[in-house]
């Protein structure tokens, strides 16, 4: 049994390299010029070579997003309680919230730009404005879906509406809430790189923007490993803290 | 001034506006710490009267009258109990059962203060139940039927003068249903309170009630009033006697013409 988990362990260390092994065969055999598409091991080392500059954008990015990100979560609590507690709130926010996150929020950075100036700031907001949607539906499914004999057993003791949602309702929703931080994240890192390609000189966006006008392509790649790496770091501590706090609902493995 | 503790005077009941009736005119008079039980065919608004005896929902005619007082809005003291367990999945057992003890008052704000004695009382409650040492499982780690008695003493903790079940022991194997219908009965002859038992089972209703009312299908109303005297506690030997069957012989014959009708 032990054998069997590590291997489960090991799995998603191996597709990851199988994938690397797979690129870097594909652009060998093809014989794919650099400037189309770099071998891994390409981007990597021309990474390391320029460590100290990604570094220094990636802590930018990791800054803007992660701002923008908390930002989201606090609006994106407050709104989805609203939201998820009154029919009347629902029905007046649900259409404003679908429309404006169907709007390409990479049209909004300009903007953005006029109103802030480049860099961080619009960086920061484009990653709160496209990751705070997720949070909203979720908190407010989570609320929305009480059971009706719930909350006649709590109103027949008397119980108050903050009662309600303080006892019942938003720990009934961590769930859906720690689900949502999941898809956040990894949307905040988008909305904080189209921000920094579009209008920054600082940040992963902007150090792939620049690498590419003098076409160093494995640098780009390099910045864009930067990013998945982590937008995964990013994924991976939501998940820890999503199973630690919830572990009722995930009762099938509670052991995990 | 009247001696019932429930009383429900003309009361009809329209879900909305211009539908059709629900609750066709009923009235229905409950003495202090008497127990009731409804029966009718399904959909025939026997929750709806739970409801409104409750609070839960406004009677669109008529009156409903609770400890001598028109019930305006929801009651603030009444147990509940349905075939749901409802029970919180992220609290333990022990809770769980305090859950009323953080919401009714007075005990909300002594709850604080009298923690060890509240917890005491629900452990007595819980081992009453026979559910002794289960006060730290989560509800997914107990059997529906120990869920079920673990929301029947959430429902009784804040020792509530009015108790409402919804077919509450509905979706319990016969055998745990029945060993229920004495926990049930031990608890209500320790403390008399006053119980609306909504169900479908005749052999419930016969086994548990003072009171047998018989509903109509749709729009329900009430068609038949039994009273039941077989002597307490009864007990399995209780429903092999003559006058049982015969009562709930009666009750599934009433049963049989509104589902004809």
């Amino acid at each position: 049994m032990t054998k069997k988990k590590d291997f489960s362990k090991a799995t998603p260390w191996l597709s990851a390299i199988g994938l690397f092994v797979f690129w870097e065969l594909i652009v060998r055999i093809f014989n794919i010029p650099v400037y189309v598409l770099p071998t891994p091991s390409e981007s990597i080392i021309v990474g390391w070579e320029f460590r100290a500059a990604i570094w220094m954008h990636a802590m930018q990015t990791l800054y803007t997003t992660l701002a923008g990100f908390a930002i989201a979560v606090v609006f994106g609590v407050v709104l989805g309680a609203l939201v998820g507690s009154s029919k009347a709130i629902y029905d007046a926010a649900n259409p404003l919230l679908v429309g404006f996150n169907s709007v390409p929020k990479v049209a909004l950075v300009p903007v953005l730009v006029m109103w802030f100036g480049i860099g961080t700031a619009p960086a920061i907001i484009t990653a709160f404005l496209i990751s705070f949607f997720p949070i909203v539906v979720n908190v407010a499914t989570g609320l929305a879906t009480l059971e009706p004999e719930l909350r006649d057993v709590l109103r027949s003791l008397g119980a108050t509406r903050t009662d309600i949602l303080f006892k019942v309702g938003f720990p009934r929703a961590m769930p859906y809430f720690f689900a949502s931080l999941k898809v956040a994240i990894t949307l905040a890192f988008v909305g904080s790189v189209i921000s920094e390609t579009v209008a920054s000189n600082l940040g992963v966006g902007y150090l792939m923007l620049s690498a590419s006008s003098k076409f160093n392509m494995p640098l780009v790649f390099a910045g864009l490993l930067v990013i998945a790496v982590m937008g995964i770091a990013m994924y991976e501590m939501f998940n820890v803290i999503e199973r630690r706090s919830t572990r009722w609902a995930n009762r099938a493995n509670p052991t995990s | 001034m009247s001696n019932s503790f429930v009383e429900l005077n003309n009361v009809r009941l329209r879900y909305n506006e211009g539908d059709e009736l629900a609750l066709e005119t009923t009235n229905l008079k409950i003495n202090k710490g008497e127990f009731i039980a409804v029966v009718g065919p399904s959909g025939c608004g026997k929750s709806s009267l739970l409801k409104l005896v409750s609070g839960l929902m406004p009677p669109s005619e008529g009156t409903v009258i609770v400890d001598n007082k028109e019930v305006a809005g929801p009651l603030k003291i009444v147990g509940m109990a349905f075939q749901n367990p409802t029970l919180l999945p992220w609290r333990t057992t022990l809770d769980n059962v305090l859950l009323p003890m953080e919401i009714v008052k007075p005990h909300r704000n002594l709850l604080r203060k009298n923690r060890a004695e509240y917890e005491d009382r629900a452990r007595k409650l819980l081992a009453s139940v026979g559910l002794e040492g289960h006060e730290d499982k989560y509800p997914w780690e107990l059997s529906g039927g120990m869920q079920q008695r673990a929301s029947l003493c959430r429902s009784l903790i804040h020792e509530p003068d009015l108790l409402m079940l919804d077919e509450p022991f509905a979706a319990l194997d016969a055998f745990t249903r029945e060993e229920l219908w004495d926990i049930l009965q031990n608890l209500w002859m320790v403390r008399p309170f006053t119980v609306i038992l909504v169900t479908h089972d005749l052999r419930e209703a016969a086994y548990l009630a003072d009171t047998i009312y018989v509903m109509s299908k749709r729009p329900g109303k009430i068609i038949a009033e039994r009273e039941n005297t077989l002597p307490r506690p009864r007990d399995q030997e209780t429903t092999f006697t003559q006058p049982f069957t015969d009562l709930v012989h009666d009750l599934r014959n009433h049963i049989r013409n509104v589902r004809a009708a």
